[in-house]
């Protein structure tokens, strides 16, 4: 009861969204599936990838590398499979080489104190190019991702087979959404990881270990970069390209601030993303309106302009995200 | 730094004390030039991976972008836009603004620029390369002035911003090449060759727009470091709360900053129109914006800085191509290269192993989003 009064406005939104979605589904079951289908699809690797900034800013250490991560997670994944002709070991890669990217960064900005934007950035141009030069053509997944099915919630109509019935990554993405939530919130690292971004000088008076702390949450966060480049790679396109993430580590930074660093809110702002474009993208086939490809590509950059102008003035990000720790500089 | 103790010492040292000294003293060039060393070093080894011997490929390299005057003109080419996006991103460096969008603003520049130079064919060279150089500069300092006015007013993190900004130039200018600006009975979605009169001469080797470029990094320099301008941005740059304190309005100097960053991106593309390419076509300007970055942070954001880090950049991509014909091997080695110079010149790990306590301080350039 306590949590219900306590959540509100949230609770009643998601209730209006879904109520709307299933009267959607009730006049055009194909188009509401097909659109939510293409939303959550959409926003899975950013609700991941957005994750990786909640833990790392809600620790102090904003991270513009995301994009790198994903880079070379994907590559790593997807060549790891390839050339070893197991999917097993494509997702070990791809997952390990996020928590290899996250290590590099939470070792330069939290250890050796390089300024944190542009040890993102560092991270991005060393994705980029390690990617493009080791980059092979002509390479294929030994095998398509297998698909799981829940078992009961599968069988929902409309959201059962668009949420429930998903390779790993996906399924993966959903579940941490709410276990970081209550991480975050609930645990006692949870507790500690948002002293040290908010004011890790009180932290560290009260014997949390900032500089540890940071270099495991920052480190570990790879991890979900990773699983975000390697859905991408092996889930979604079963291939690779040169610049494959194609800017979604930097909307899924849009998406962090859109959401508050919240993972739950997070994710939301995702969904949204999506079903804007899936919107737009319905219009152009339904023929309702002639819109240039061009535009509906460049749809959620405007839109995240847009949100962030009205959005970022309104949300307050970790006080000390940004700023690296010293022990004893106050 | 070295302080006045030190340096009354200096006159009693032994020759080998005294150049230590020195070295320690200009430890700011010093350490890029270890780093590029470095970089060099474990490049010769991903080449030596690859089956290459390192030596012939760094020589098959240096000799095509520096020893004929075919490869120097090109290397000068590639250098010209390169030092103007680095300008670009150091003065928004020194106002604490970092702006990712130089491409963005970049492309806008070479469109403008295209634009002008053949709707207006016209008119004789002396009205009509200004106003296409004009037109470049308006059009970058419009584009990057959206980030500055997200910034002031909304407090948009100007990365976000500019990433975004980047990528909607992309579609807008797609679309515009594809469309309305097309030139006729082409499938290459590009705008017609500009005036012939619009393009810009050459010096023996050297294209007139480095010479533009060359003259706007110590325009620039002066600016920073000499003008009450340069002062408002500095202070802006340094302390926030000093210098509001102190009555410059903030919002005023951010997107102040934002407009001459964007001026310099766009002339950069400009220039590369009327000097290069003669009209815009989709990816002929590629990288270039983003190029700007790793040479604004080589530099440090010193204007005069820019000029060797831009050519370093520029010997990199000249010499890439004839690298890849020679042996094989895949032009995005100057990335890697590029990348852990980058990384080593950033990090303040080696100034500290090199000097241990007589490190020099380095300042943080860029701000979080709260601020």
């Amino acid at each position: 009861m306590r949590y219900l009064s306590e959540h509100r406005k949230g609770l009643s939104m998601l209730a209006i969204v879904t109520i709307g979605f299933y009267a959607f589904y009730f006049i055009s079951p194909i188009k509401a599936s097909s659109m939510l289908e293409s939303s959550w699809r959409f926003a899975i690797p950013l609700v991941l990838a957005a994750m990786v900034g909640v833990i790392g800013e809600r620790s102090g250490v904003v991270n513009i590398g995301i994009e790198g991560q994903m880079l070379t997670s994907a590559f790593a994944g997807f060549f790891g499979a390839a050339f070893t002709g197991s999917l097993v070991i494509g997702v070990i890669a791809g997952v390990l080489t996020g928590i290899l990217m996250g290590a590099f960064l939470a070792w330069t900005t939290v250890k050796w104190q390089l300024d944190q934007i542009i040890a993102g950035v560092v991270l991005n141009i060393v994705a980029a190019g390690v990617t493009s030069f080791y980059y092979k053509q002509g390479n294929t997944l030994p095998a398509l991702m297998p698909k799981f099915k829940v078992p009961i919630l599968s069988d929902i109509p409309l959201i059962g087979p668009v949420f429930f019935n998903r390779g790993i990554f996906a399924l993966a993405a959903l579940v941490l959404v709410f276990v970081v939530q209550y991480m975050l919130f609930s645990t006692r690292w949870g507790l500690r990881t948002r002293a040290i971004g908010e004011y890790p000088n009180a932290a560290d008076t009260a014997g949390v270990d900032v500089i540890k702390m940071r270099l495991i949450n920052v480190t570990l966060a790879g991890g979900l970069a990773g699983m975000a480049g390697a859905y991408l790679s092996m889930e979604a396109a079963g291939t690779f390209e040169r610049g494959f993430t194609a800017g979604r580590g930097f909307l899924a930074l849009a998406i962090l601030i859109f959401g508050a660093w919240y993972p739950n809110r997070v994710m939301a702002a995702a969904l949204f993303f999506g079903f804007a474009s899936a919107t737009a993208a319905q219009l152009q086939i339904d023929k309702v309106v002639e819109i240039p490809q061009q535009f509906i590509n460049m749809l959620p950059f405007v839109m995240t302009l847009i949100v962030l102008s009205v959005a970022a003035g309104r949300v307050r990000p970790p006080a000390a995200a940004g700023t690296p720790f010293v022990k004893g500089s106050a | 730094m070295i302080d006045t103790e030190d340096a009354v010492a200096t006159a009693e040292l032994t020759p080998l004390r005294r150049l230590w000294e020195f070295i320690v003293r200009y430890q700011a060039v010093v350490v890029p030039l270890v780093a590029l060393g470095l970089a060099f070093s474990i490049g010769a080894l991903l080449i030596q991976l690859q089956g290459v011997n390192p030596s012939f490929a760094y020589q098959s390299l240096f000799r095509s972008a520096l020893m004929t005057s075919d490869g120097l003109q090109r290397t000068l080419e590639k250098a010209t836009p390169l030092i103007l996006t680095g300008l670009a991103v150091s003065i928004a460096l020194r106002v604490g603004l970092f702006n990712i969008g130089a491409q963005g603003q970049l492309i806008f520049g070479a469109l403008g620029a295209a634009w002008v130079g053949y709707q207006w064919a016209s008119l004789p060279a002396i009205f009509l390369i200004p106003a296409a150089l004009a037109a470049g500069t308006l059009f970058g300092a419009m584009w990057a002035s959206i980030s500055g006015l997200l910034k002031a007013y909304r407090g948009v993190h100007e990365v976000i911003s500019t990433i975004m900004l980047n990528s909607i130039a992309v579609g807008i200018i797609d679309w515009l090449v594809s469309y309305p600006l097309k030139e006729e009975g082409q499938i290459l979605q590009r705008t017609p060759e500009i005036a012939e009169q619009a393009k810009l001469p050459m010096f023996s080797f050297v294209p007139a727009g480095f010479i533009v470029s060359v003259a706007l990094a110590l325009a620039l320099a002066w600016l920073l470091n000499r003008t009450t301008l340069g002062f408002r941005f500095n202070t802006v740059g340094k302390n926030k709360h000093a210098a509001r304190y102190a009555g410059i309005k903030l919002p005023g100097a951010i997107v102040g900053a934002m407009l001459f960053s964007g001026g310099l991106a766009g002339l950069g593309g400009a220039i590369e129109t009327l000097g290069v390419v003669h009209r815009y076509e989709n990816g002929f300007n590629a990288g270039l914006g983003f190029d700007g970055i790793t040479i604004a942070l080589l530099a440090r954001g010193n204007p005069i800085a820019t000029i060797p880090a831009a050519l370093l950049v520029g010997v990199l991509r000249a010499g890439a191509a004839s690298l890849q014909f020679d042996t094989g091997i895949q032009p995005e080695v100057v990335d890697l290269l590029l990348a852990i110079t980058l990384l080593l010149v950033s990090i303040p790990l080696l100034a500290g192993v090199l000097f241990r306590d007589r490190a020099a301080k380095s300042e943080a350039l860029t701000s979080g989003w709260g601020s």
